[in-house]
């Protein structure tokens, strides 16, 4: 009975996940021109990235460590976006979570890894959802937009950085070195982050994100703020009528944001291989561009907090794959940089299109009885009828 | 939902199979070369800090011919450097460059884990008391205090610019260096110093320029890649430059008196030494004017009085054997 | 701090401040046309990048620097037509295409300067343009007629642009489209083609934004903006999509900046507190945005693709 339906709705699914992935062959594609430009083989540099990205133990678990901010900042925008505020100003939250998580750990004395490691992943989500929180009630309660201020809190966000790494936060065994590198001392062992399975480097930063991207779901479909804050992004002056505190929703929503990447700053610093904070001066030599390049994971992910998992996972993959191709191939990294660029421009402008198959896959699922639908996660993030058709 | 994971899943199989199935290749060839990795936080061709260390390892490859060099360049994000590290590391690389102050804590982690391999960190003078960490650094006020001391004798108007970056390390140093060098040549000189917190901000230090040159600065320095704006507004104002990290003259042929040059192949000879007897690490090196790693170069389209070139020699005597001290 | 309040050093300043402003109202005066007709493009820092690179290496190679300028129209011209394909044709997700394009820009100028290039060439610089009479009144001579031709071209076209948005067809339908698409289409304005014209207008702007920084520089280096295409971006929310006000939050920008540089060459700023004065003109920015009063409301389009029928 729905066997021809439901045919037609997998292939509309099947195409629409095929869509950004040929999106990022398409880039690829052109980045294998330039590498032939540049005198390098590109069958050789992508047979690199691959590998560097998912072909051995070490590959993946790097893929993995790469993700995980992008996976914590990606959570963050999509409950941002869900309100219909833009949050650009993920490095800046990210910094802030990291400052904060570091002031905590200098500031309390060796405790217990029980205590110590919620407790700093608690300050990197405090310092985040501030640094979010600033901008949500610039804008909701005296109409500064936040574009306007999320970028200017970034610029804040760094000198503050370089302020507190440089001066009161600097290894006191830096000042007796006369080196005055600006980083901390090592930080205590109670916050490193635990290693899973024993590994040197692959600690539970990618479960927490996961976990975050779980509690966001259902902190977007399954409670009272969720759907208050999924209406104002739809439709604000309906949701003023009916009681939503319009104002104080978007500035949640905007604290939210701050808080994910916040988080993502924090396990940055209780992560890394130094286990302390480190400046160059530049915020993306702290944040790596994750602050943006959540921004892209979560669109990869359709801007719905479970699909960012798998999206964050294979443009980690990307960027350290770039990377391992760099060393490879020998080209210059500004190539890589700009191969992610590409990547991005070409899954973010067939967006359209795999849109248009999810669209079509709703359409189709109409007539028939639907199975329940609670356990998954809708299409596109939306039930149909309050959906703005925007393909 | 499970469609789709089975999806995400078959997709991701078939990218770790294609990377598996590609095996290495077999490297064939003569005797194996010594590899050197560098691993550095700003572009090769920055004419500072980057390009100094890339053009050293260049003087080694000729030097010693079997040499293969891989350049990781523009790495300014921490991890991103730690991953390249260790990635080199991994790969077998005999010498890891680390050319990046603040790639020292992660460098602390990788180091000994791969025991056999030697690393280099620079500007750094720890080597954490691993047998396997080299550590370099310049003695950037040196040459700073040399041509602090030739700025001063040049400057007619007793007004001297200083451009620095960030307020840490090498450029502290260098900046410092070249304060008490004027000083101590004309201790009633003014001596401008302006850091303009940016390593890479070119139109600010361009701008820093200008305003030292509206304060009466006639000679001028700086350092870091950002410096080559200010450079361009002194060419214009005629204002004389002296440089550092690498040869600035190109940058403005009737304006640059002279730069201190880092040779840092200085150190890796002494480097690539110890490890041919065995010792992978453990020791710390620094380049300055006694051991020729810093070099003043002069720039022979610029007529320099013969005084002020004496008198740069001289300092550079003095400091060589002691006499002088240039305070940092 | 008496040494700060000398004419010079004043008149120095401000000049200064003028010189940092150019490049920011080039772009965000490019952004305003898109933003007020709807569209958002963050990647305007990546086409000033891939605009300076293109219009330093013309006049390496040429010596001219009004070949280097029209090098930079032609780049931007390019990556605003690639920009609208992207944000108007294909509708995506306008946030996003934009920081792409910025991530593409960045590592393409890089590259390009590094293969191309390599060891940076110091290249001519725009002549300085002497208004007569004019440069010659005290004080306000220096401070604003002394200065190099791509400054006067800078403030030109502050009210072309009013003239433009304000009293022209074109400029109508701009604001059409931006406040209520639907409408404009139904009264027969195509908002896919207005869209366009926006921001071409806006990546034509940020590359000669980009060659004028490099030129004025005569220099190039990698990421020689640093970031500041995305300053530009904000100005615009903080001119309220007004070319005078966005003329106006540029000369902020640059003078805070400008004052800040010279407090700290002076010693008034101790170095310790140097970071916080780096914060000034971000903070400032914000301030002015919360005391201003809040009567201009944004384009009721912006970041919405659109499409009939909906």
């Amino acid at each position: 009975m729905t066997s021809a339906v439901t045919k037609r709705r997998t292939l509309s699914r099947y195409l629409a996940f095929l869509i950004p992935v040929a999106a990022v062959v398409a880039a690829l594609l052109v980045g294998a021109i330039m590498l032939l430009a540049l005198g390098a083989n590109p069958l050789e540099g992508f047979r690199e990235l691959v590998k560097g990205a998912f072909g051995s133990k070490d590959a993946l678990i790097s893929t993995a460590l790469k993700a995980t901010p992008l996976l914590f900042v990606g959570v963050g925008i999509t409950i941002a976006f869900r309100a219909n505020v833009i949050n650009i100003g993920g490095e800046g939250q990210m910094v802030a979570g990291g400052l904060l998580a570091t002031v905590t750990a200098l500031a309390l004395p060796d405790l217990s890894a029980w205590i110590m490691l919620p407790g700093v992943l608690l300050a990197g989500l405090i310092g985040g959802a501030i640094w979010g929180a600033v901008p949500g009630a610039l804008k909701a309660y005296f109409g500064v937009n936040e574009i306007l201020s999320t970028i200017m809190l970034n610029v804040v966000a760094v000198q503050l950085m370089n302020f507190l790494l440089r001066g009161p936060l600097i290894d006191p065994g830096e000042i007796e070195r006369g080196t005055r590198i600006p980083q901390t001392e090592r930080l205590q062992e109670g916050a490193d982050l635990p290693l899973l399975f024993g590994d040197g480097r692959f600690h539970i930063g990618p479960l927490v994100a996961i976990l975050a991207a779980v509690a966001a779901y259902i902190l977007l479909w399954r409670t009272p703020l969720g759907y208050r804050l999924r209406a104002v992004g739809l439709n604000p002056d309906a949701s003023k009528y009916a009681g939503i505190p319009v104002k104080r929703t978007i500035m949640l929503a905007l604290t939210f944001s701050g808080a994910m990447a916040g988080l993502a700053g924090a396990v940055l610093v209780f992560g890394s291989e130094s286990h302390r904070m480190v400046t160059d001066g530049s915020t993306a030599g702290f944040t790596g561009s994750a602050g943006f390049n959540g921004i892209v994971a979560a669109l990869f992910g359709g801007l719905h907090p479970l699909w960012t998992i798998p999206a964050s996972f294979l443009f980690g993959g990307l960027l350290v794959g770039g990377n391992a191709m760099q060393r490879a191939v020998q080209v210059p990294s500004a190539l890589i940089l700009a191969l992610n660029g590409l990547v991005v421009v070409f899954v973010v402008a067939t967006d359209r299109y795999r849109k248009r198959m999810l669209a079509r896959d709703v359409r189709v699922d109409a007539p028939e009885p639907l199975a329940p639908s609670s356990g998954s996660p809708p299409t596109d993030g939306a039930e149909p009828p309050l959906e703005e058709d925007t393909s | 939902m499970k469609k789709n994971l089975k999806i995400w899943l078959i997709v991701m199989l078939a990218f770790a199979l294609f990377a598996a199935a590609c095996g290495d290749d077999a490297t064939t060839g003569e005797a194996e070369p010594f590899r050197i990795a560098i691993v550095a936080p700003s572009a090769s061709n920055d004419l500072a800090f980057t390009q100094s260390i890339v053009d050293a390892v260049d003087v080694i490859k000729n030097e010693m011919g079997n040499v293969e060099v891989e350049v990781t360049d523009g790495t300014f994000v921490v991890e991103d450097a730690a991953a390249a590290i260790r990635a080199y590391a991994d790969d077998g690389v005999d010498l890891v460059i680390a050319h990046g102050s603040q790639y020292g804590g992660s460098l602390q982690e990788i180091a000994p884990d791969f025991p056999d391999t030697s690393f280099a960190w620079g500007t750094a003078a720890d080597t954490f008391g691993l047998p396997n960490v080299f550590a370099y650094e310049a003695a950037s006020d040196e040459g700073g205090y040399v041509m602090g001391v030739m700025a001063a004798a040049l400057s007619e108007s007793a007004v001297i610019g200083i451009v620095g970056p960030i307020e840490v390390g090498d450029a502290k140093l260098y900046v410092d260096g070249f304060a008490a060098g004027a000083k101590a040549q004309n201790p009633a000189a003014n001596v401008l110093v302006t850091y303009t917190d940016s390593f890479s901000d070119v139109a600010l230090a361009s701008e820093t320029a200008q305003s030292h040159a509206a304060n009466g600065a006639d000679v001028m320095s700086g350092t870091a890649q950002m410096v080559v704006g200010a450079v361009s507004v002194a060419n214009d104002a005629g204002i004389l430059w002296f440089g550092t990290q690498a040869n600035q003259t190109s940058l403005a042929p009737s304006i640059v008196v002279a730069s201190q040059v880092y040779h840092w192949e200085v150190v890796l000879r002494d480097i690539i030494g110890q490890m041919d007897s065995g010792t992978l690490g453990g020791e710390e090196f620094k380049i300055d004017l006694a051991n020729g790693g810093e070099v003043i170069e002069y720039n022979d389209a610029f007529d320099l009085p013969a005084d002020v070139r004496q008198l740069g020699e001289d300092t550079i005597a003095g400091i060589k054997d002691g006499s002088i001290s240039t305070g940092s | 701090m008496s040494e700060f309040f000398t004419t010079a050093v004043l008149v120095a300043t401000a000049a200064s401040g003028i010189r940092l402003a150019v490049p920011l109202l080039f772009a965000s005066l490019g952004e305003t046309y898109g933003q007020r007709s709807g569209v958002l493009n963050l990647g305007v820092d990546g086409i000033m990048l891939l605009g300076a690179f293109g219009g330093y290496y013309a006049v390496l190679q040429t010596g001219s620097v009004w070949l280097g300028l029209l090098i930079g129209i032609v780049v931007g011209l390019l990556l605003g037509i690639i920009s609208a394909v992207i944000s108007v044709t294909l509708r995506a997700e306008q946030g996003i295409s934009g920081i792409g394009i910025y991530l593409f820009g960045l590592g393409m100028s890089d590259l390009l300067f590094q293969k191309l290039v390599g060891t940076p060439l110091p290249i001519t610089k725009f002549p300085k343009l002497n208004i007569p009479v004019l440069s010659d009144i005290p004080v306000v001579g220096e401070l604003l007629f002394q200065h190099s031709i791509v400054v006067y071209l800078a403030f030109l076209a502050v009210p072309i642009s009013m003239y433009i948005i304000n009293k022209t067809t074109f400029g109508m339908n701009i604001r059409a489209v931006g406040e209520n698409p639907e409408a404009a289409d139904s009264l027969g304005v195509s908002v896919s083609r207005v869209r366009y014209g926006t921001v071409i207008i806006g990546g034509t702007l940020a590359g000669v934004a980009g060659a004028a920084l490099a030129i004025d520089l005569g220099i190039f280096q990698q990421n020689l903006t640093n970031a500041q295409g995305f300053i530009a971006i904000a100005l615009v929310y903080f001119g309220a999509w007004r070319p005078l006000g966005v003329m106006l939050g540029s000369l902020l920008y640059g003078f805070v900046n400008a004052i800040v540089l010279q407090l700290k060459t002076l010693a008034i700023i101790p170095p310790d507190l140097s970071n916080f004065a780096a914060m000034a003109p971000a903070i400032i920015t914000i301030l002015a945005l919360v005391i201003v009063a809040r009567r201009f409301k944004a384009p009721a389009a912006l970041t919405k693709p659109y499409s009939r029928g909906e």
